[in-house]
């Protein structure tokens, strides 16, 4: 018989528990090869989720979207996740613990990772229904299910977590009060002069605030379900109540078997996350270390990582603490809070900027010397939260006159950035995932050339994004230091990438591809260079892309007008706006492909694709679609494809808005627009989104109030949810913002680069996404709506074009010297119609053998 | 010796690949804008022929055998490293309109053709 496996028991499938299984699996890959066997107890019905994006699931993420682990990832060997399975009690004595239902298992090491759990206040009618806390995806649902018979709600405690909350109660249209014990909301990360101004924001954005208020009752209210009953006598009513008055560390089965537990709560743990067993470790929010408890992942993470090293026998890695500086973003406004950000340290000295109308506050907190950065505190405005941390944490010399750091720059300039190259190896730049700036250059070196690559290899920018800026800058850095040509040129002709080209089109009104080629380039172009400037000249000036200037650049798709095929043939798609038909002229094309011969299919974007069209056959094709009463569907183009809806308030019991009629709006508005790559759209009447419209390039969903504006999502083989952008929106505002979004983008973004990929290199992410589009942070808000005012108003179809245009018609043949088709087009029949021979069908039939239906 | 094949005896300082074959007018030198190709129909076999914005005329098989269309004729035109070339439209691969040599994969090239202008008409050597 083999030696006796070692059994470690994790309690607590939450954030910091799995990735101890992680940490664990990362030194032993092969937990039976190690002598290993690791369960992993969890109270909760799920795997672990991302508690720290609980939020958006009010926002449209799913339980699904939110999950840490990995299909399969608990299926191997030596490793068992048991979930529903709450840890009763820990005989120490014996090494066993017993789970609720009363079996008992036995370990070897135990490692507790309980969390938290969130304080109520002892406040009698506390536990009246409708009073909830903000902790668990079942929390989230049971306060959805309160939201939709609510009118109004109350958060209890303004601190991070309390604000949050606040916003989805917004969200869920509730008239919403935060009530705060204390002066001012979070106490623990901002000082006075934020707290005022992040109170006067957040009021604005129609939350009610009410500081210095301690609940001492909740009783039956007269207007609404609840009354609460402050200290001095005032009443608030509210439908529902919402606890956040901060958490406890979940340390009862450590109290229970008499563990050491820590002044404030919490399991106390020693450098290695060891308890006062040795045989015990506890690790995340119900730790204590050093008397302190950390209610953020970050630090959790590194004590996964120290507790699985010192498990796998390893003594020399330890836990030291970490820095609570903290950037969030709540309710649209930046709050930021560093180190010493109330000034504590003995001798240390403030430097403040307040701009009361920008609503802008910042403060440093600097050493007596003045040569330190202690701490800061930025509310409104944390742009330069990256740089001021890196500061802080390395220590670093603060410049001759450290309020520059803080204060406005002139004319809208840049401020200097801190210069990357001036921070050590050792610099942690993502604090939630503990990535140094050495570990980045490192991964760069093994070949991550891009930020989403960084992203996969590093793990760092993945959790909140915070440091995606710095991280940005250590890439360019690094990739110019290392000599990688940083070589964004879109080919040998051009030293140029497809924004710089755009740019130049239109800033030197360039409109032909040999202009920019001769005044920009080398050479004659080539398939990369001559499609790409076609597209950006249609973006741009919107011409007829087969006028003669242009029609040499175009892909044989817009040349033809057509998708071309496996075997040279074209397929047509005619324009169905919204995917609504009538029956005539769904008889129109069924007419046309009979009389052609052409395969029918139904697009996933809710419209009739006519396959197997020779090039000499389009224009009669376009021609007797026209009579119809069709236009071009632009399927051929790297533009607008199609706004898929589905079918909305007009018959749908459950939709809100007429989904179609937007669709067909929004189809009209934008179509033959050309972009750096297919754009696709899709519109809900409904929240139960038929239409999927989060998995579209821009997706509209309908609102009690108006539409929801989703951007940057995509189908396909790398599916993205799409981001909410803005919400509550009426059709003009919506219209405004699906203008500037598709601009930017079209403007900004790479050759054959579709939305997600683009917003997944956006420096500044959704963040600075809202800001250009909804704040108008770059000031070109007007110049991208008369960019697109300028497409839309020289909207042509292009079929139409081609035909009344006597030289282009006469190039759409198939031959130039004869009216024949190409004998090497062969079909054969296949389920009632027709499809492409194979080489060996082809070659039967070139003996003489007949495989070609005759077609009517 | 027929008429075509006496009229195209004057364009002897045009490249000549082909021994045995006739010189034929195939279109009218307009119907190529500059910079894109035709296709051309001769007894049967399919002519790719481009035209570049310098004037010069290429010709070579329609035939793309890594796609086994015919569709270079609809190719994008360019040069690389200064080597004038057609874009397969199917799965791009690059042919050398001098030699129809194919950049990704050299082994087999396609036949080219000598090709003219003369008097506003494309002749084609087939
Ligand atoms: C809304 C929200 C927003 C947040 N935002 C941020 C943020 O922006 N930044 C940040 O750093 N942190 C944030 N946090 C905090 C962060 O989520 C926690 O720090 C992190 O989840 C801690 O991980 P943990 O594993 O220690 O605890 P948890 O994730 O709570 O996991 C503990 C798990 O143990 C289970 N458990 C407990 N007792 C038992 C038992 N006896 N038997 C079996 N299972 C048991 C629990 O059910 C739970 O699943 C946020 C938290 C919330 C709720």
């Amino acid at each position: 018989m083999s030696t006796r496996k070692q059994h470690i028991v994790v309690v607590g499938n939450g954030m910091v528990g799995h990735r101890f299984v992680q940490e664990l699996l990362a030194v032993h890959s092969d937990l039976p090869a190690a002598g290993i066997e690791l369960t992993v107890l969890g109270e909760e019905p799920r795997p672990a989720y991302d508690r720290v994006h609980l939020s958006s699931f009010f926002s449209g993420s799913s339980a699904e979207d939110l999950s840490l682990v990995e299909p399969g990832f608990y299926q191997r060997p030596g490793l068992t996740l048991r979930l529903n399975a709450r840890v009763a009690g820990i005989e120490r004595r014996r090494n066993t613990l017993q789970l609720a239902d009363g079996e008992v298992l036995a370990y070897d090491k135990l490692v507790l990772a309980t969390g938290s759990y969130p304080f109520v206040p002892p406040v009698p009618g506390s536990d009246r229904p409708g009073c909830h806390v903000y902790r668990t995806i079942e929390d989230l649902e049971a306060m959805q299910a309160s939201g939709a018979t609510s009118a109004s709600g109350v958060v209890v405690g303004g601190g991070l977590l309390g604000l949050e909350c606040a916003k989805a109660l917004r969200d869920m249209g509730l008239r919403t009060h935060v009530v705060e014990f204390a002066p001012r909301l979070m106490v623990v990360q901002v000082d006075e002069g934020g707290g005022r101004i992040l109170r006067s924001k957040i009021e604005e954005l129609g939350v009610q605030v009410h500081t210095e208020r301690n609940t001492v009752d909740i009783t039956d209210g007269a207007t609404a379900r609840h009354r609460m009953v402050f200290a001095d006598g005032s009443w608030l009513e509210t439908d529902m109540i919402v606890f956040s008055a901060g958490i406890r560390a979940r340390d009862e089965l450590a109290r229970q078997c008499l563990l050491a537990i820590g002044p404030r709560g919490g399991v106390a743990i020693d450098g290695h996350c060891r308890s006062s067993d040795a045989d015990i470790y506890a690790i995340g929010e119900c730790a204590s270390w050093n008397g302190q408890v950390f209610g953020l992942v970050a630090p959790g993470y590194d004590m996964a990582r120290v507790a699985a090293a010192h498990l796998a026998g390893s003594a020399g890695v330890s836990f030291s603490g970490a820095d609570l500086s903290t950037k969030l973003k709540l309710m649209g406004v930046d709050v930021a809070s560093i180190g010493d950000a109330q000034g504590r340290t003995a001798g240390a000295r403030a430097c403040v900027f307040t701009d009361e109308l920008k609503q802008v506050y910042k403060k440093l907190v600097v050493s007596a010397d003045g040569k330190r950065l202690l701490g800061a505190v930025l509310v409104g405005d944390a742009a330069e939260y990256g740089t001021l941390l890196q500061m802080m944490l390395n220590g670093l010399e603060l410049p001759e006159a450290p309020e520059q750091l803080i204060l406005p720059a002139p004319d809208g300039m840049a401020k200097p950035a801190l210069g990357v190259d001036a921070l050590p190896d050792g610099a942690v730049l993502c604090s939630c995932n503990n990535v140094s700036k050495g570990q980045l250059c490192a991964a760069i070196e093994g070949g991550a050339h891009t930020i989403g690559e960084l992203k996969a290899a590093t793990r760092a920018g993945t959790s909140c994004g915070g440091c995606v800026p710095l991280v940005t800058q250590v890439l360019k850095a690094e990739l110019a230091r290392q000599g990688v040509a940083v070589n964004n040129h879109l080919c040998e002709h051009f030293a140029h990438s497809r924004q710089e080209l755009y740019h130049l089109v239109r800033v030197e009104g360039l409109r032909s591809f040999a202009e920019l080629l001769a005044r920009h380039g080398r050479g004659r172009g080539c398939d990369v260079c001559k499609p790409t400037v076609a597209n950006i000249l249609a973006s741009c000036w919107n011409d007829f892309v087969l006028k003669p200037e242009h029609a040499p650049l175009q892909d044989s798709n817009d040349y033809f007008l057509g998708n071309i095929q496996k075997d040279g043939t074209y397929s047509v798609v005619p324009r169905i706006p919204g995917g609504e038909i009538t029956p005539d002229k769904l008889i129109a094309i069924g007419e046309v492909a009979k009389r052609y011969g052409l395969y029918t299919k139904i697009t996933g974007g809710q419209r009739i694709d006519l396959f197997g069209a020779q090039a000499h056959e389009l224009p009669r094709i376009w021609g007797e679609l026209i009579a119809a009463g069709f236009e071009s569907g632009h399927a051929y183009g790297k533009s607008l494809r199609t706004v898929k809806s589905c079918v909305g308030s007009t018959w749908c019991r459950y939709g809100v808005q007429d989904s179609v009629g937007m669709a067909i709006r929004l189809e009209h508005r934008y179509k033959g627009l050309r972009a750096p790559h297919k754009i696709k759209f899709g519109v809900s009447g409904c929240t139960r989104e038929c239409a999927e419209a989060q998995g579209k390039d821009v997706g509209v969903i309908a609102t009690e109030r108006g539409w929801n504006l989703y951007v940057c999502g995509n189908g396909g083989m790398k599916p993205r949810h799409a981001e909410l952008l803005a919400a509550d929106l009426d059709e003009a505002t919506l219209v405004r913002l699906i203008d500037r979004f598709l601009m930017f983008y079209i403007r900004t973004a790479d050759r054959l680069q579709r939305t997600s990929t683009w917003r997944d290199n956006l420096e500044g992410g959704l963040d600075y996404l809202k800001a250009v589009v909804l704040d108008d942070r770059l000031g070109i808000a007007a110049e991208l709506e008369a960019a697109m005012a300028q497409v839309v108003d020289s909207y042509a179809c292009e079929w139409r074009a081609a035909l009344d245009d006597p030289a282009a018609r006469k190039r759409l043949r198939t031959f130039v010297n004869s009216d024949a088709g190409d004998d090497n087009v062969v079909f054969v029949p296949e389920r009632g119609q027709i499809r492409p021979a194979t080489a060996a069908e082809k070659q039967m039939r070139f003996k003489g053998i007949a495989v070609v239906p005759e077609t009517v | 010796m027929n008429a075509r094949s006496a009229s195209a005896a004057v364009m002897e300082s045009v490249e000549v690949s082909a021994g045995a074959g006739a010189w034929q007018p195939v279109c009218a030198l307009d119907d190529i804008w500059p910079d894109t190709g035709v296709c051309v129909l001769l007894d049967g076999r399919q002519v790719a022929v481009f035209r570049l914005a310098d004037g010069s005329l290429y010709a070579l098989d329609n035939h793309d055998p890594h796609s086994g269309a015919n569709v270079l004729s609809r190719g994008i035109v360019g040069d690389l490293g200064g080597e004038p070339v057609v874009a397969s439209p199917i799965y791009k691969h690059h042919y050398r309109l001098r030699d129809g040599v194919c950049l990704e994969d050299p082994g087999t090239p396609l036949a080219t053709y000598a090709v003219a202008a003369r008097d506003g008409l494309v002749w084609l050597h087939c």
